[in-house]
């Protein structure tokens, strides 16, 4: 195949797959995530599906912790080693960096932030959480190793707090991710928050903060109540 | 010595290094830590987070190179474990030689691109942006400390006419004035500058650059993957510290010299680290191919003529 009848083919394609975005309206995939087909280097056509190709089909499990004295060891270790995912949802945010300061320390708890969700288990949902917001926390929390915890920080994440009649944030975040300690106020001070990683501690040390296994027990019903309130559900169900 | 006590030996060594590698690193963060007027984190941590890593439950993939890239790593760490001579007892077939040969200062130089090459193999295949960057960061920053480096340690070569790490290691022996320090400085001063990028902290961090790129070519890696390159690590970075110290600084007599000589090593470029801040890509690779290099050079052309 000569380089022009390429460059006709190619158009030819995306012409055609412009033409399905138009068409489908209600569909609110990007158009660089359509199903399609595509000319590979030595002439051959393939279809390419981005939404599924890049991203797992498989439900998640659920992961029986092991038997008694190794779970317990594994505990204590996961609870004096908790690596926190760097990312500010709401105003709460503002409260997560003086615990790196002199005068909170957070690293003498073994508590450390982390850059990417691949290496985390603790996820911060600092204060209210937008729709919007949402939608991109599903997804990392999706992305993160189990086990992993959730800690909810301040009152927008328990009944929506000042938010609480807002069209653009959610009220309750526990139906849509598990949560496993709640810290209570607006804003709580860096105190608080440390208070809030003592008893994740102790949750994780007691083998209670199982929350990820809930979380794939009850997929189902998790996926029903994210997708009721996110209206552009343009990703995967599952995509970690 | 049989193959079997060698060998036994050579574990406990490799068990010595990778908890002093880690105590290492710990000590690092308790500097950084004290130098911020914190506390800093508990001694145990690095152990504890090794646990932790390895006994994480859900554990993604994403293709066979990107299993074998960690793998890599470690063996690139153990390999340059395996072939240095750490103790020198005047007996070149001794118990902490391991197994050291004529020529294993080449096989060694090549370990320590291995290691790297897998990283950059494995990380590739897990796909993130940030992955690639630091890749070719590292291996671009590579490139440019390995050239006064392997000339430099030309110069030694040519100066004591061998390419045995053990030869080099008894010819210095009898007193510090022996030391290649001494004997070819410009040779020592192009390593002891060339060190720093080798170790990879401040100013010379823009492979991992926490902060920038995420960290880099680790972006996608969890769990086990994780935990075997944090004893990765530790072990190279001890490695590192012990080859430069059996090529200029005369290598050790016992287990408490060589934990001291590479407890100084190690801490000059965490010294510098802490005092200079990042250096851009192209900013290093001009300086390693500015001062070290230069010195380097003079210092071959000593011991050539």
């Amino acid at each position: 195949m000569s380089e022009l009848d390429l460059n006709d083919k190619m158009s030819e394609m995306l012409a055609k797959s412009e033409a399905n975005v138009k068409n489908s309206k209600k569909d609110f995939t990007r158009p660089e995530d359509e199903l399609r087909e595509v000319v590979a280097p030595d002439g051959s056509i393939i279809k390419i599906n981005p939404l599924y190709d890049y991203f797992s089909d498989e439900k998640p499990k659920e992961e029986k912790p092991r038997n008694g004295v190794v779970e317990k060891f594994l505990n204590w270790a996961r609870s004096e080693s908790i690596w926190v995912l760097g990312f500010g949802t709401g105003c709460g945010s503002i409260e997560i960096p003086p615990l790196v300061t002199p005068r909170f320390d957070m690293f003498r708890y073994g508590v450390e932030m982390r850059p990417t969700p691949r290496q985390s288990n603790a996820f911060i949902i600092s204060g209210y959480l937008s729709v919007k917001t949402l939608k991109r926390v599903i997804r990392t929390y999706e992305q993160m190793p189990s086990p992993k915890y959730i800690i909810a920080l301040g009152s927008c994440t328990i009944n929506g707090g000042m938010y609480y009649d807002s069209y653009s944030t959610i009220n309750r975040l526990d139906k849509y991710i598990p949560v496993d300690v709640y810290i209570a106020g607006c804003m709580p001070r860096p105190e608080a928050l440390l208070h809030g990683f003592a008893k994740l501690k102790q949750l994780i040390k007691d083998g209670k903060a199982e929350k990820a296994n809930e979380y794939a027990r009850n997929f189902d019903e998790y996926k029903a109540n994210q997708k009721k309130i996110i209206k552009d559900w343009n990703m995967p169900d599952y995509n970690w | 010595m049989d193959i079997t006590s060698k060998l036994i030996y050579a574990l406990i060594g490799l068990l010595i290094v990778v908890n002093w590698g880690m105590l290492m690193s710990v000590t690092f963060r308790k500097i950084g830590a004290r130098m911020a007027g914190r506390h800093g984190i508990p001694f145990r941590q690095p152990w504890v987070n090794l646990l932790k890593n390895i006994s994480t439950r859900t554990i993604i993939t994403h293709g066979y190179m990107y299993y074998l890239g960690p793998v890599f790593r470690l063996s690139g760490g153990i390999g340059i474990f395996l072939f240095m001579p750490m103790v020198f007892t005047g007996n070149a077939d001794g118990l902490w030689t391991n197994f050291s040969f004529q020529g294993d200062l080449i096989l060694i130089l090549y370990f320590q691109v291995f290691g790297m090459l897998g990283m950059a193999m494995g990380s590739g295949e897990g796909g993130h942006p940030y992955s690639a960057m630091g890749v070719a960061r590292g291996l671009a920053q590579h490139a440019a400390v390995e050239l006064p480096l392997t000339i430099a340690i030309l110069a030694i070569a040519v100066q004591f006419d061998t390419f045995s790490i053990y030869k080099i290691v008894e010819a210095q022996q009898g007193g510090f004035q022996n030391w290649v320090l001494f004997t070819n400085p410009f040779a020592s001063a192009a390593i002891i500058l060339a060190m720093l990028g080798a170790l990879g902290h401040s100013p010379f961090n823009l492979v991992k650059a926490p902060n920038e790129i995420l960290i880099g070519p680790a972006t996608e890696y969890e769990g086990t993957y994780l935990g075997f390159m944090m004893s990765a690590g530790a072990i190279i970075h001890v490695m590192e510290a012990v080859l430069f110290m059996n090529l200029i600084f005369g290598g050790a007599t016992s287990w408490i010299e060589l934990i001291i000589k590479s407890f100084l090593i190690y801490f000059w470029s965490v010294f510098v680290g802490m005092v200079f801040p990042r250096f851009k890509i192209e900013q290093s690779v001009i300086w390693f191919f500015k001062w070290p290099l230069g010195f380097a050079i003079i210092g071959l052309l000593m011991a050539s003529f």
